[in-house]
């Protein structure tokens, strides 16, 4: 296979990277905390008021009018949000009228891609799209994988998205924020409108940063759209459009716990050695995500805390049902939200001032005076593999395929004590292998795996080993679970990769950290 | 029913002696399928073997897939044959028992493709031992087999009757012998519900030389079934060399079985407890079954005594609302107060609550020590008559003590030595 010009580097986790992609030099990764930027941020262009609408009418006749008045050419980076998850009807129909204008080489920035996004398959293949830099996921991450994209592919965390752009290491050039409610103005919020879905958050860095910026939405209100997560001030250029975002695909109605009870055990053996180290505590605070697992955790935590008679200072969730039921009992003083998962979410965050948007920025920027994520007491994780280094994956699967972005993950392993509660394999993939096949996390950022076959603490965590034997609670050790997943299911093969670097795996502070390879196919 | 069984009993006949078919599919397929693998073996006269693999882990089992089919395939002196396989992440002894019920569908054997017993599976169990729970395992779905000692029930059923299709039986068969040997159940009591006598005889043949602790006879209504069965067990004992004692557990399900209760009770020294079964119950006298069960006061009061007046375990139903944890903590505490020793249960969820409910309260373990102390007071002194305050305390008392204790240490509520603690 065609060996690439660029030079690979090995870096301070070992792995090999390129010193160059897409023709920007890169800087390997160099350790936690290792790396520390100077210069100063990037600043957009300067604005006059003379240069618009003093009515504050900047509503254009529709999204190609707006692209095409922002300027849209060759080579430029579009911007995209996933508040509508595999609701999103806007990415679409802008590489739509991209391909009709014969624009090339285009980068997409998207803060995450879903299933739906599967129809830009086409303009990655005809040149419209160069490359994404988000996450790739399904038939995307397929394609990608098997070295469909022209340009190299970059993932980052949700802080690294706005750590990239804030520092100019990305430069929008149209940002397309698309919104529930807005005014002709340009302020937005997610709260209202029959697309809601609870906040703009990933958005705000492109509003802040980006060269020009469209808000596109099918709730158009008077000034003012109350409340304003994007400010107008921002904002180019503003269209109406019938439909922005499919409700059902956006949020679900209701949220439930897994049914699974290999699942749920995982979740009470998380519990209940969150309880026997004492790292639950009154005041304390947690994150977790919305998925299966993640949930009935909070619902153990819950019954901890109501057995205990504690409270929990704040949650930083994606936000849902539970949590807000928790808020409204009185178990928790805040929710720090950072994306909202159902109706009951999107109520809470309209209708209760304890229930706080957040954003990248105020979470998980890591070029910052201090982020949220290194205060909360337990995160809790999830991760496709672990090796025996506590060293984690979240993006690719064994096979070497990608499949998931890195969302906040890497951010949040900032918190006090990470556990990622996983199974110890998923049919016959083992999840706790020798080496990861992608590394997302460094290991000594990782602390707890709790798996149903039994819990790992990180051997640098000296203290929660303390504490576990000193209540009882039986760990074993990562060695010992590789060997009885490897018991059960055989070792498996490594996969097959060539030497093309077909995306890389950007740390939090923009260093590179690993290389994603293409997949052999037969 | 009985009519599906017989014709099941004259076709897996007919095909262990005469093959007409000369294509057969094994294993379940779909999307929602997980850990299986679905096989179609064509046999043909030439052109060799064509392996036609489609596998969600090939990239990283498939060469040793690969080796493990065209290993059974060559024990069999298999040369020509077409394969159609579809794997979910199977696991080898999965791949194995699907293309072993494949082959001996076609060809006509008596060679058994054994992977090795895994070391925790040579386990014995007790006659007396806990069995607060045990929890069903449909016996042809391999995805709910390989965590379901994690949970930690006292037993687990590997099930060829009620919850496997008829179609399927004959397949199963061979992955209930595999996961008798190959599945770790972490300390579970190994146990099979055959099929109903005389199908269920068939289902001997697979699991009695391969580690079985226990088996279910399901719709027992006379001490002549369990003879049979006890009858094919000790024959297969024989041919294997089997020395290990292999509990039985009838499970009671209809009118005439409840009024014949002792005598199956009493039919064998093997037999170590006896389960009452009230779906099945129910419809025979003609009621539904209620969350507060008066309708099976009766039978599950006969049971009770049967299995008391012959010196083993009472066993109680399933509850089937897997939901509903409060009706189900109701429904054991009612059942201890019965006086059954165990139920069954069909969602893993369920054994914690079943374990709970169970296990000696305090006030319960208090009284049982106070008891305790006192007989060995009475021992000490050489006192005939033990007393406890004013209460003469005969000897089946002492022993419910003693039970009570034990239970309690068995389950960690108290420690071994608590007497030197008093």
């Amino acid at each position: 296979m065609s060996k690439q010009d660029i030079k690979l580097v090995k870096n301070a986790a070992g792995r090999m990277v390129p010193e160059e992609i897409n023709g920007e030099k890169q800087i390997p990764y160099q350790g936690v905390g290792k790396y520390i930027p100077e210069g100063r941020r990037f600043a957009p262009k300067l604005s006059s008021c003379a240069n618009f609408p003093q009515d504050g009418n900047k509503t254009v006749k529709d999204l190609k009018e707006a692209l095409i008045k922002s300027g849209l050419k060759d080579g430029m980076t579009i911007s995209t949000h996933h508040h509508f998850r595999n609701g999103d009807l806007i990415a679409n129909q802008i590489f739509d009228i991209a391909h009709e204008l014969g624009i090339k080489d285009l980068r997409w920035y998207p803060s995450a891609s879903f299933p739906c996004h599967e129809p830009l398959i086409k303009y990655l293949k005809d040149g419209t799209i160069n490359r994404i830099e988000g996450s790739m996921n399904g038939a995307l991450g397929k394609f990608a994988s098997e070295g469909g994209m022209a340009g190299v592919g970059v993932l980052r965390s949700h802080g690294g998205r706005y750590q990239a752009v804030q520092d100019g290491e990305v430069q929008i050039d149209i940002a397309v924020i698309a919104a529930p409610t807005a005014d002709a103005f340009g302020n937005a919020n997610g709260v209202n409108g029959t697309a809601a879905s609870g906040l703009l958050g990933f958005a705000l860095a492109d509003s802040q940063y980006a060269d020009k910026v469209i808000v596109v939405t099918d709730n158009m209100v008077p000034f003012p759209c109350i409340p304003w997560q994007i400010h107008g001030n921002y904002v180019d250029y503003t269209v109406k459009v019938d439909i922005v975002g499919d409700p059902e695909k956006i949020i679900s109605g209701t949220t439930n716990i897994t049914k699974s009870p290999d699942r749920l055990l995982i979740a009470e053996k998380t519990a209940q050695f969150c309880e026997a180290t004492e790292i639950i505590h009154d005041g304390f605070s947690y994150q977790a995500g919305a998925g299966g697992t993640s949930l009935s955790i909070g619902i153990y935590f819950e019954e901890i805390l109501r057995r205990n008679n504690w409270k929990a200072r704040f949650i930083r969730a994606g936000s849902n049902k539970y949590p807000v039921k928790m808020l409204e009992d009185g178990i928790v003083d805040y929710i720090l939200d950072g994306q909202t998962f159902d109706l009951e979410g999107i109520r809470s965050m309209r209708e209760n001032a304890n229930h706080v948007d957040t954003s990248p920025f105020t979470s998980y920027n890591y070029h910052s005076k201090g982020n949220f994520a290194s205060m909360i007491d337990i995160a809790v994780l999830g991760a496709t593999e672990v090796d025996v280094n506590f060293n984690a994956n979240v993006v690719t699967h064994s096979d070497g395929y990608l499949l998931h972005g890195i969302g906040g993950w890497q951010n949040c392993l900032f918190g006090k004590t990470v556990i990622l509660p996983i199974p110890l394999f998923r049919d016959r993939i083992p999840v706790i292998i020798d080496k990861v096949t992608t590394l997302c996390g460094p290991g000594e950022l990782i602390d707890v795996i709790v798996t149903e076959r039994g819990v790992a603490v990180n051997p640098l965590r000296k203290d929660l080993i303390e504490k576990a034997k000193k209540a009882g609670f039986k760990l074993k050790t990562i060695e010992q679970l590789k060997a009885e997943a490897e018991e059960i299911c055989g070792i498996p093969e490594k996969p097959e990769l060539e030497d093309k670097v077909i995306a890389v795996i950007k740390w939090v502070d923009g260093t590179v950290i690993d290389s994603v390879r293409k997949v052999k196919t037969k | 029913m009985s009519d599906n069984y017989n014709s099941e009993i004259i076709i897996s006949k007919s095909l262990s002696t005469m093959i007409e078919n000369k294509k057969v599919g094994i294993g379940n397929q779909g999307k929602k399928i997980r850990s299986d693998i679905y096989i179609e073996i064509e046999l043909t006269s030439s052109g060799g073997i064509n392996l036609d693999l489609t596998s969600k882990v090939d990239i990283m089992f498939g060469k040793s897939n690969r080796a493990l089919i065209s290993d059974i395939l060559s024990f069999y002196n298999i040369e020509n044959a077409n394969l159609l396989i579809i794997d979910k992440g199977a696991l080898p002894l999965v791949i194995a028992a699907r293309m072993e019920a494949a082959i001996h569908k076609l060809i006509d054997s008596d060679k058994e493709y054994l992977l090795p017993i895994i070391e925790a599976n040579k386990s014995i169990t007790k006659k007396d031992q806990m069995r607060f729970s045990r929890l069903y395992l449909p016996g042809n779905t391999p995805s709910m087999m390989l965590n379901a000692g994690i949970h930690n029930p006292n037993g687990i059923i590997l099930d060829l009757e009620d919850a496997v299709a008829h179609d399927k039986k004959y397949e199963a068969r061979f992955l209930v012998r595999n996961a008798l040997r190959g599945i770790n159940f972490y300390g579970a009591e190994r146990m099979v519900r055959i099929n109903q006598i005389p199908l269920g005889l068939q289902d001997l043949d697979f699991i009695i030389a391969h580690n079985v602790n226990l088996i279910l006879v399901p719709k027992c209504e006379s001490a002549d079934q369990i003879k049979q069965v006890n009858k094919r067990i000790d024959e297969l004992k024989t041919t294997h060399g089997i020395k290990e004692q292999i509990w039985l557990m009838p499970i009671i399900e209809s009118a005439l079985g409840i009024v014949k209760a002792y005598e199956i009770a009493t039919a064998a020294d093997n037999i170590s407890s006896i389960a009452i079964g009230l779906e099945d119950y129910t419809a025979d006298i003609g009621t539904l079954r209620t969350d507060d069960g008066d309708e099976s006061f009766f039978a599950r009061s006969m049971v009770v005594n049967a299995c008391r007046a012959a010196g083993i375990q009472p066993i109680d139903s399933v509850f089937s609302d897997v939901s509903d944890m409060e009706a189900l903590a109701r429904n054991v505490r009612k059942s201890k107060s019965l006086g059954f020793d165990g139920m069954g249960c069909i969602h893993p969820r369920q054994i914690d609550v079943i374990h709970k409910n169970f296990a000696p309260e305090e006030k319960e373990i208090t009284k049982a020590k106070k008891i305790y102390i006192a007989f060995m007071e009475a021992k000490k002194k050489g006192l005939g008559v033990i007393s406890l305050g004013t209460k003469m305390i005969d000897a089946p008392v002492v022993k419910r003590a003693e039970n009570t204790l034990n239970t309690a240490i068995d389950l960690g509520i108290i420690s071994k030595d608590w007497m030197e603690k008093v």
